[in-house]
C-alpha cells in the first residue's frame, strides 16, 4: 500500500516536470510563426547531425564490436572498461579533448600544417558530429558486444562444422542478432544526439552547426526572448516525444555493463586478426588520445588552477550529491511499486523513464523558469534546479539497472518469504537490501557522474558568480584559457570518478555474491 | 489429514480441480505432464494460489490464508536458499524469519545442519556447497519447521542420477521418522515408485484423487498410459 502511495508520487513529480513543464512552454510559446529561417534550418540540422551520428556510430560499432568480440589480446578487458568511460565522463571534458586532437591547435593540425597542407576546422557540423560519435561509438560498442557475447556458443560451432562461408555466417548468426539489437541502439544513439546541449554549446553555431537546444539556449540568453525560446522548446519536445514513442515500441537494448568477460572461441585466419587489430586500434586511439591530451596538458598546468576552483568544486559535489538522493529515491520507489505488478504497469514505468531520457534539460529548464518568473527570481533557484533536472536525466538509467534487480529477488524468493512468514522488515533489511545493493551503488555511481559532469540547466540560470566545475571549464575555454581548461579537467574528471568509483564499491562490498 | 474440498484454481487461463483427501504421514507423488498443472497444485496446497471454489482443510480445520501460517515447509526447484545469508542463517530463517535467534534455537538450527551431515558448513554460503548439499541445507529447514506437511517441488531435479537417489532416500527417512505427510512432484516414474506409496495423476486441468503407486504403474489409466509411454517402471 505505501509502496503504491509512493511510487505513484514519484510517477506523478516525474509527469509533472517533464510533460507539465512542457506544457508550460507550450503555453507559453507564441506557435510556430515567431520561428525564422535560422530557427528553420537549426531544427534541420537537429535532425540531421543525429542522424549522421547515430548511423555512423553503429557502422563503426559493428566492426569494432565485432573484433572484440572474437580476438582475445592483452588489454581487451581494459579497453572494453575504458569503453564505458565516455557514458560517464562529463561531455565538456571529452570535447576538450578532441580538440586538443582534431581541433585548430590540435595535433592533427599541427602536423597537416608543418606537411603545409591546410588546418582543420571543427567548429559547426564536423565538430558536432565528431564529438557524437566520440560519446556513442563506445556505447554502441558495449550493446553490440553484449548481444554477440549473448549468442550460444553452439552456434558459432554448429557454423563452423558446417563450415559456413563468411556469407552465410553473417546470414545465420551475426545478421538476426544485428536485426534484433541495431533498430534500438539507433534510436537511443538519436534520442541523446538530439537532447545533447554540451557539445553544440562548446563546437557547435553559426548558420550549419546550430542545433535546437543551442537555439533555446541562446533566445534565452542573449537575446531574453523567452517567447521564442518556448516555441523553440515546444518543437523540441514534439521531436522528442515522437522518436520516444517509437523507442517505446522499439526494444531498447539492455546495457547491465554485465557479462563481458568471454571469449568467442572462434577458427579465424589472419586476414580476420588483420581486420580485428585495424578496427580496435582505431577504436582505441579515438578514446584514448582525445583524454590522454587533456589529461596531459591539465596535469603540467595543474598548479595554473584558478582559486575560484575550490567554490566550484563544492557547489558540483552539493548537486551531485543532493541530485543523487533524488534519483534514487525516484528509481527504487518506482521500481518497488511496479516491478511486481503487471506488464502494463512495467511499461508505464519503463515509459516514464524514458520520458526522462527524452525531456531536454533545456524544455525543462524553460518550464521551469517560467513558472518561477512570476513569483520570485528564477536564478536563486538555480542549484535545486539543476539538481532536480540532473535526477531526472540519470532516472532512465537508473531505472534500467533497479527494475530488473527488484524484479529478480522478487521473482526468485517471493514464495519463499511469503511459505517462511517472513515479515517486511526483516526482508527489506535482510534478503532485499542486501541483493540490491549492488544495482544501487551502480545507478548512484552513475546518477552522480552523470550530474557531476552536467552543462544543461545550470548554463540557463546561473549568474556569473555561481558556477559548477563544467561551467567554469567552459568558460575558460570561451576566455581562451586552455592551459587552465585542461587543468580544471582534471579535477573535474577525477571527482566525476571519485564519486563512481566510490558509489559503486559501496555497492559491492560484502555484496560480492549472488 | 489433508483434505482438499472440491477445490478449484485458476491461474491465467488454465484452472484445475481437485477433489481428494490424504491420510496423515503418507507420502504421494504428484505425476503428470508437463502443464497439466502439477506446480498449480503445489500452489494451492502452499497458499501461493488462492481457491477460486472450495477450500484446503488440514485435520478438518481450513488452512489460514496466509502461506507462512499453513502446517507446511515447501522446497522449490531452485532458490530455496539466499545466497548472501550463510548456510546456518537460511536454516534458522525456518524457525525465526525474523532472524533473531535464541541461543537454544541457535543449537537447533546446528542440530539440524548435522542431522543432513553438514555440521561443518554452518557459516559457509550457498556458493561454497554442491548441488547435493544444497538439497540437504534445504531439507535441514524442513527438519527444524516441524511442520506436519512437506511440498517437495522437483527440488532434485537438477541433480545427477545417483546424488538424486541418495537425496530422495535421506528425504524419505527423515520424513517417515517424523511421520510427515508429503506430496512430490516429479518427471521421473523411477523416483515415484522409489519415494512414494500413492500417486496423484494430474493431466488437463484434472487431480486425481491418490492411488496405491504400484497397482497403479502396473494397470495405468489411459491419460497415465500417455504420459508414461514404453516408460512404464
Amino acid at each position: 500500500m505505501l509502496r503504491s502511495v509512493v511510487g505513484g508520487a514519484a510517477l506523478i513529480a516525474l509527469l509533472i516536470f517533464s510533460l507539465g513543464t512542457a506544457l508550460v512552454v507550450g503555453l507559453q510559446g507564441r506557435g510556430l510563426g515567431v520561428l525564422n529561417s535560422a530557427d528553420w534550418s537549426a531544427i534541420k540540422f537537429t535532425l540531421w547531425q543525429a542522424s549522421l551520428s547515430a548511423s555512423l556510430s553503429i557502422a563503426m560499432a559493428i566492426p569494432v564490436a565485432r573484433a572484440l568480440a572474437r580476438q582475445s589480446f592483452p588489454g581487451r578487458q581494459a579497453l572494453i572498461t575504458l569503453l564505458g568511460a565516455p557514458f560517464i565522463l562529463p561531455v565538456i571534458v571529452g570535447v576538450l579533448g578532441l580538440l586538443a586532437v582534431f581541433g585548430r591547435a590540435g595535433w592533427i593540425s599541427a602536423a597537416l600544417d608543418w606537411a603545409g597542407f591546410a588546418k582543420l576546422s571543427v567548429y559547426g557540423a564536423p565538430g558536432v558530429i565528431l564529438a557524437h560519435v566520440f560519446f556513442n561509438l563506445p556505447l554502441v560498442t558495449r550493446l553490440l558486444l553484449q548481444a554477440w557475447m549473448a549468442i550460444p556458443a553452439e552456434r558459432f560451432r554448429v557454423a563452423e562444422s558446417l563450415s559456413a562461408a563468411p556469407w552465410a555466417y553473417f546470414r545465420l548468426i551475426e545478421g538476426p542478432m544485428l536485426r534484433s539489437t541495431v533498430p534500438g541502439a539507433f534510436l537511443l544513439v538519436f534520442l541523446l544526439c538530439l537532447t545533447s546541449f554540451v557539445v553544440a554549446l562548446a563546437v557547435g553555431g553559426g548558420p550549419r552547426g546550430t542545433t535546437i537546444e543551442l537555439a533555446i539556449y541562446q533566445a534565452f540568453r542573449l537575446d531574453f526572448d523567452l517567447g521564442k525560446a518556448a516555441s523553440l522548446a515546444l518543437v523540441q519536445f514534439l521531436i522528442c516525444g515522437t522518436v520516444s514513442l517509437l523507442a517505446f515500441l522499439v526494444p531498447l537494448p539492455q546495457t547491465n555493463g554485465l557479462g563481458l568477460d568471454r571469449v568467442l572461441q572462434r577458427l579465424d585466419g589472419w586476414r580476420h586478426r588483420l581486420w580485428d587489430g585495424f578496427w580496435i586500434s582505431i577504436a582505441a586511439a579515438f578514446l584514448v588520445l582525445p583524454l590522454g591530451a587533456v589529461l596531459f596538458r591539465g596535469l603540467r598546468h595543474l598548479l595554473e588552477l584558478p582559486p575560484q576552483i575550490l567554490a566550484a568544486s563544492v557547489t558540483s559535489l552539493t548537486i551531485a550529491i543532493i541530485s543523487t538522493a533524488l534519483c534514487l529515491a525516484m528509481a527504487l520507489s518506482l521500481s518497488l511499486a511496479f516491478a511486481r505488478r503487471g506488464a502494463l504497469a512495467r511499461s508505464l514505468a519503463e515509459a516514464t523513464g524514458i520520458l526522462g531520457l527524452a525531456s531536454s534539460p533545456l524544455v525543462v529548464g524553460t518550464g521551469l523558469f517560467v513558472l518561477i518568473f512570476p513569483y520570485a527570481q528564477p536564478m536563486a533557484f538555480a542549484l535545486p534546479i539543476t539538481a532536480s533536472v540532473n535526477a531526472m536525466m540519470a532516472l532512465p538509467f537508473a531505472l534500467r539497472v533497479l527494475m530488473p534487480a527488484v524484479q529478480e529477488t522478487y521473482g526468485d524468493y517471493l514464495h519463499l518469504r511469503m511459505s517462511l512468514g517472513m515479515g517486511r522488515w526483516i526482508w527489506a533489511k535482510r534478503i532485499l537490501g542486501p541483493r540490491l545493493r549492488r544495482p544501487i551503488g551502480f545507478s548512484a555511481g552513475l546518477a552522480a557522474a552523470l550530474s557531476m559532469g552536467d552543462l544543461g540547466v545550470i548554463a540557463l540560470f546561473a549568474d556569473p558568480d555561481l558556477q559548477t566545475l563544467p561551467l567554469m571549464l567552459y568558460r575558460l575555454m570561451g576566455a581562451y584559457r586552455m592551459d587552465q581548461a585542461a587543468a580544471t579537467a582534471v579535477v573535474l574528471v577525477v571527482q566525476s570518478l571519485f564519486l563512481f568509483w566510490m558509489f559503486d564499491r559501496g555497492g559491492r562490498r560484502h555484496a560480492a555474491f549472488g | 489429514m489433508l483434505h482438499l474440498d472440491r477445490l478449484a484454481v485458476q491461474q491465467g487461463g488454465f484452472s484445475l480441480r481437485a477433489d481428494f483427501k490424504i491420510a496423515a504421514g503418507d507420502r504421494v507423488a504428484v505425476i503428470g505432464p508437463s502443464g497439466g498443472g502439477k506446480s498449480s497444485l503445489l500452489n494451492a496446497i502452499a497458499g501461493f494460489l488462492a481457491p477460486r471454489v472450495g477450500q484446503v482443510l488440514w485435520n478438518g480445520q481450513p488452512m489460514p490464508d496466509h502461506p507462512g501460517e499453513r502446517p507446511l515447509s515447501i522446497l522449490f526447484q531452485d532458490h530455496n536458499l539466499f545466497p548472501h545469508l550463510t548456510v546456518l542463517d537460511n536454516v534458522a530463517i525456518g524457525l525465526r524469519p525474523d532472524m533473531r535467534l535464541l541461543v537454544s534455537q541457535k543449537a537447533q538450527a546446528l542440530a539440524a545442519l548435522d542431522q543432513v551431515g553438514l555440521s561443518d558448513k554452518a557459516t559457509a554460503y550457498p556458493r561454497d556447497l554442491s548441488g547435493g548439499q544444497q538439497g540437504r541445507a534445504g531439507l535441514a529447514r524442513v527438519l527444524l519447521r516441524q511442520r506436519p506437511l512437506l511440498l517437495l517441488d522437483e527440488p532434485f531435479a537438477a541433480l545427477g542420477p545417483a546424488l538424486k537417489d541418495e537425496m530422495l532416500e535421506i528425504t524419505r527417512q527423515i520424513v517417515q521418522q517424523a511421520g510427515v505427510t508429503t506430496l512430490m512432484v516429479t518427471h521421473d516414474p523411477q523416483d515415484a515408485m522409489s519415494f512414494a506409496e500413492y500417486a496423484i495423476l494430474v493431466a488437463d486441468g484434472h487431480a486425481d484423487a491418490p492411488a496405491p503407486i504400484g497397482p497403479l504403474f502396473h494397470e495405468p489409466p489411459v491419460a497415465l498410459q500417455a504420459y508414461l509411454g514404453r516408460r512404464a517402471p
